[in-house]
Parts: structure tokens; sequence; C-alpha cells
């Protein structure tokens, strides 16, 4: 199995595992749509959707009433009604962008991943090698430039509803994407600075940002939140901005803007909207994750080959790549769930922003911030250098 | 002094950045999250009901078995959607309870027009109507939600009695009788 694997020809093998990874991160995407509303649920002192059962699936014993109560059933009947239902294009649209606007904000969705290591594994010498779909220099460059792609489906689909509450939203939408993208790549400058000490060959790659984060001793070992809180907060913040989540959900503010950009948009297409939104959040988390807190490193100052070497007495099988590919994976996985969750509990504690105060965060707090910020750290890398 | 002066002291760094605030309201969420549920799953799970709730109105029995409401017809004419219709009738005279004045032939009480007010439970010279614990009506037909007599008294069941009324009155008559008064 694994040898007629590796005899295909090597692009065979990368679009088999970039179909596995867009076949994980769509679900994933889907499902954080019902974590969202037990979240919600929850901090509402309520139980949440827990009362769909199907008539066969809902009889397996045990798992059956847990899948019920975790809601699975009403996430697949919600995708059941979104995929079957009537798919109408409004007669006043702009048909050719009113259709290609989804499309256009699933893409960037679904392959910023690519430059997202999200694993790894060590080899024979005890090197550790990551697990991701493209390990290219331009690493985070990547990601930022495809991410930022995002905002021209938002003004697409503003623009060819041709209907002026989707139009606020997609001025709206745009303005704070592009304010906030400043801060969030000036925050994440440091860091590259950081690791990229003079003499060494220069990169941007997320996974070199890890290994730099899983060295031995206490400055090695220290993820960067720890190092660098400042440009972590700033990141933090201008996420929530570039991923629209409350509080800074302008673009479909539904008290003053119906439902913003997508409110002419109904059944599939606008479930795919959805969709790519939280896979911009899971890739941003992601992000966040491997620049500031260590990666598929279990712990601070625990770097996943201790913790592997920790396990070895078990058995001669923790040391199996799969075994450690999985574990650090589900480590990941696992923070990055946390992070959703974060961007859930933030949502259901702070009042969503007004505009006025949005742009004044992000150019008059945010920016100078940020700059400082980067100013600090360069002087200071400078000076331990 | 008319006036009070409230001093607005200026916010400090610290609140001007707001984290303190959104850490402390996070901190109010979380604990929210963690919570029991306040609510039930409903048909599976029933809530509690307080005491001295007002729900469908009934008509109840003393400890006796005996039907308590003499068909005075008070709660109909008070009732303000009327709601309440009474068929008054006779108690034959071999009956235990024939020393009570009247009895209802038919009770009916219409939940469609019932706006559970409770003035029928208040004006009862016989504490005969209660509002008790039953809150969800439900049926197909508008026949089905004309709760007859013999409904009425299913869902009231029986209350216990402080005063045994028309027992006394009885007892209270066998007594002047026997020493001849009145």
């Amino acid at each position: 199995m694994l040898d007629f694997y590796f005899s295909l020809p090597l692009i065979v093998r990368l679009i088999i595992q970039g179909l596995a990874v867009i076949a994980v991160l769509f679900p994933l995407g889907a499902a954080c749509s019902m974590a969202e509303r037990k979240v919600a649920a929850w901090a509402q002192d309520r139980p949440g959707p827990n009362r769909a059962r199907p008539w066969g699936l809902g009889r397996i014993p045990i798992i059956g009433p847990i899948l019920g109560r975790f809601g699975i059933f009403n996430l697949m009947a919600d995708g059941g009604k979104l995929l079957f239902k009537e798919d109408i294009v409004p007669g006043h649209v702009n048909k050719f962008y009113f259709v290609i606007a989804p499309i256009v904000a699933m893409t960037p969705a679904l392959s910023t991943i690519a430059f997202v290591p999200f694993g790894a594994y060590l080899d024979g010498a005890g090197r550790v090698l990551p697990v991701m779909l493209a390990d290219v220099d331009i690493g985070i460059l990547g990601v930022f430039a495809l991410a930022s792609l995002g905002v021209y489906s938002l003004i697409l689909a503003g623009w060819a509803s041709n209907s002026k509450y989707p139009f606020l939203g997609a001025i709206r939408a745009s303005a704070q994407l592009i304010s906030y993208e400043l801060s969030m790549t000036l925050a994440v400058v440091p860091v590259l600075l950081w690791i990229n000490a003079p003499g060494t060959p220069g990169t941007l790659s997320l996974v070199r940002v890890v290994e730099f984060q899983s060295q031995s001793g206490f400055w090695g070992g220290a993820w960067f939140v720890f190092v660098m809180p400042l440009s972590a907060f700033i990141f933090l913040v201008a996420l929530f901005a570039e991923t629209n989540r409350q509080p800074f959900d302008m673009p479909e503010s539904e008290a003053d803007l119906v439902g913003g950009f997508h409110t002419e948009y109904g059944s599939y297409k606008w479930s795919l909207f959805f969709v790519a939104e939280y896979g911009h959040m899971i890739v941003g988390s992601a992000l966040f994750i491997l620049l500031f807190c260590g990666g598929w490193n279990p712990l601070p100052w625990l770097p996943l080959s201790t913790f592997v070497g920790w396990l070895a007495p078990l058995g001669a099988w923790t040391a199996h790549p799969l075994f450690v590919g999985i574990l650090s994976i589900c480590i990941f996985l696992g923070k990055v769930i946390f992070s959703i969750f974060f961007f859930m509990w933030v949502r259901w504690t702070l009042p969503r922003f007004r505009y006025d105060q949005v742009m004044r965060i992000g150019w008059q707090r945010l920016l100078p911030l940020s700059i400082a910020n980067l100013i600090i750290y360069t002087i200071a890398i400078a000076l331990l250098n | 002094m008319s006036v009070i002066k409230v001093p607005r002291k200026p916010l400090t760094f610290a609140e001007r950045t707001y984290i303190p605030q959104i850490v402390s309201g996070m901190m109010t969420t979380l604990k929210h999250i963690v919570a029991k549920p306040l609510t039930v799953n409903y048909p599976e799970e029933r809530p509690e009901i307080p005491a001295g709730y007002r729900g469908v109105p009934t008509l109840v029995r003393d400890p006796n078995g005996r039907e308590k409401c003499v068909s005075c017809q008070l709660c109909e004419f008070v009732c303000p959607p009327k709601a309440i219709r009474i068929t008054p009738g006779e108690i034959p005279a071999d009956s235990p309870a024939a020393h009570v004045e009247k009895a209802p032939k038919e009770f009916e009480i219409n939940m469609l027009r019932c706006i559970y007010c409770g003035l029928c439970q208040e004006v009862c010279p016989e504490e005969a109507i209660w509002l008790q614990n039953v809150f969800s009506v439900s049926g197909y037909e508008r026949g089905e939600f004309i709760n007859n007599k013999q409904k009425l008294y299913e869902l009231g069941g029986t209350l216990p009695d402080a005063h045994y009324k028309w027992d006394k009155k009885k007892a209270a008559a066998e007594e002047a009788a026997l020493h001849g008064q009145h």
C-alpha cells in the first residue's frame, strides 16, 4: 500500500495529498458552524441543537445518542438542506460575477492551507521533517498573499449583487481587511527577523519558525508568545478583523446591513461564503499557533522530539514516522480547535464595534503600536546579535 | 444640598486599553459556558411547577369524594371571556350529599376562550374551582378544547378541605332540631 503510493508520479501524489487536505478542511469548516451554535448555546445557558436523530443512525447504541447530543445530525441536515435548496439568482444582479464570487471566496480559503505545516515526523537521524503540502521558502508570504485575495470575493459579491446593503457591506469589508492587513504583517516581521539571524540562510518558511521554537534551553524552547507578547496580541486582534469575526464583523453587521455582502445570496452559494469564512479562521488560527504557540510542540519548553523520546519505553512503534506524524497532527489540531473556541468565546463576550471605531483602532492604535513594536524588536535583535 | 456632584475620574491607562475589562468579561462568559443549562429538554423533561401556579382551571372534590361545586354560577358570571358555561342540576334525595344545595348537571370550560386570569377561583364561595399545574393543552379539533364536567374532575382530583361547610351546616341543623330551636 505505502510502496504503491510512493511509486506514483509526484504530481499524482501531490494531487492526492491536496484532495485529502481539502477533504479534511472543508468538513472541518462546516463542523465549525455547529461548534459555533453549540458554544453560542452554552454561553447562553442552553443545551444547543441536540434533537436531530435520523431513523437508522440515531438508533445505533451509545454512538447514536452521543452524535445526536452534539448536533452532528443537525449539521448533516443543514448541509443537505443548503445543497438541495433552490438556488435563486435575483434578476437584478450581474450574473457572471454573482456566481463567481463564492468560488473566489472558497479558493483562497482552501489554497492557503498548502503553505501551512500541520504536523511533523522524525526521520532516522532524529531530524524533524514537516507534514505539509508545499514546503517552500516563501511560506508565510504565500499565506498572506493568498489570504488577502479573499477580499476580492467580498467586493465582487457586494458589487454584483447590485443592491445597497451588500454594497455597503463590501465597502466596509474591503476597507477593514486592507486596514488590518498592515498591522498583521508588521506584527509578524519581528518573528521573522528573530529567526533569520545574520549568516544563516534566510527563509520565510513556517517550518523554520516552529523549529526555532523547539530548540533546547530557556530561550530556545520559549514560544514566541512569551518572547514577543505584543506581536502576538497585535496579530491576534488583526486576525479577528481579517476573518470578520466579532467584535469586528462589520461586513455582516445584521443590525444595520441585513446580511452584509451576502444579503442576496442563498442556499449553496451562501454556504460557500460561510465555509470560506471558517476556512480562513482555521488557517488563521493555524498561522497564529505556528508563529506564536509552538506549532506541533505539545508544551512550551517541551519539543515534540523530547516528547516522543519520553514515549520510547512503550515500544519501538512510538518512533515510527506514521505514529509521530499522527501524534503531531493531533497536537496541532487540538491547538487549532482551542483557538477556534477562543474565537467563539470572544464572540459571545464582546459587542460589535462601530465602523468608525474599527477604523480608529486599526489606523490610530494598532498600526502605530505595531510599528513601534517592530522598531523596538529590531533594535533589540540587532543588539543581541 | 440638593445637587450631588458625581466625580468622573478619567480612565486609567489599563482601562483605556480595554484589556482588563475584556478579560473579566471573558471569565463571565466562561462561567456560563461551563454552567449547567438553565433550560430543560421539554417534552422529555418537565419543568418543576411551583405551588400556586395558574394553569388550566379544574373542578375538585373534597376528601369525602363529594363534588364541591354547587353550581351557583358566580364563576360563569365573573368570567371575563365568557369561557364557562354551567347547567345547574338537582341532587337526588337519596344521595349522601343530599344536604348540599345544588350540583352542576353540566360544567364546560372552553379552553380556547379561557385567559387563565383566575377570577373564577377567586370568586368561588365553595373553593371548588382551582387553577392547577396543567399548562400544556393541545388537540386536533375545537371540540377537544372544551373541557366538560368529567374531564374537569379528572384534571382536578381531590384537594384537602379546611371547612366541611355543608357537613357542619347539616350537623348544626340536626343539633338545632334535637333541641327544638329554630
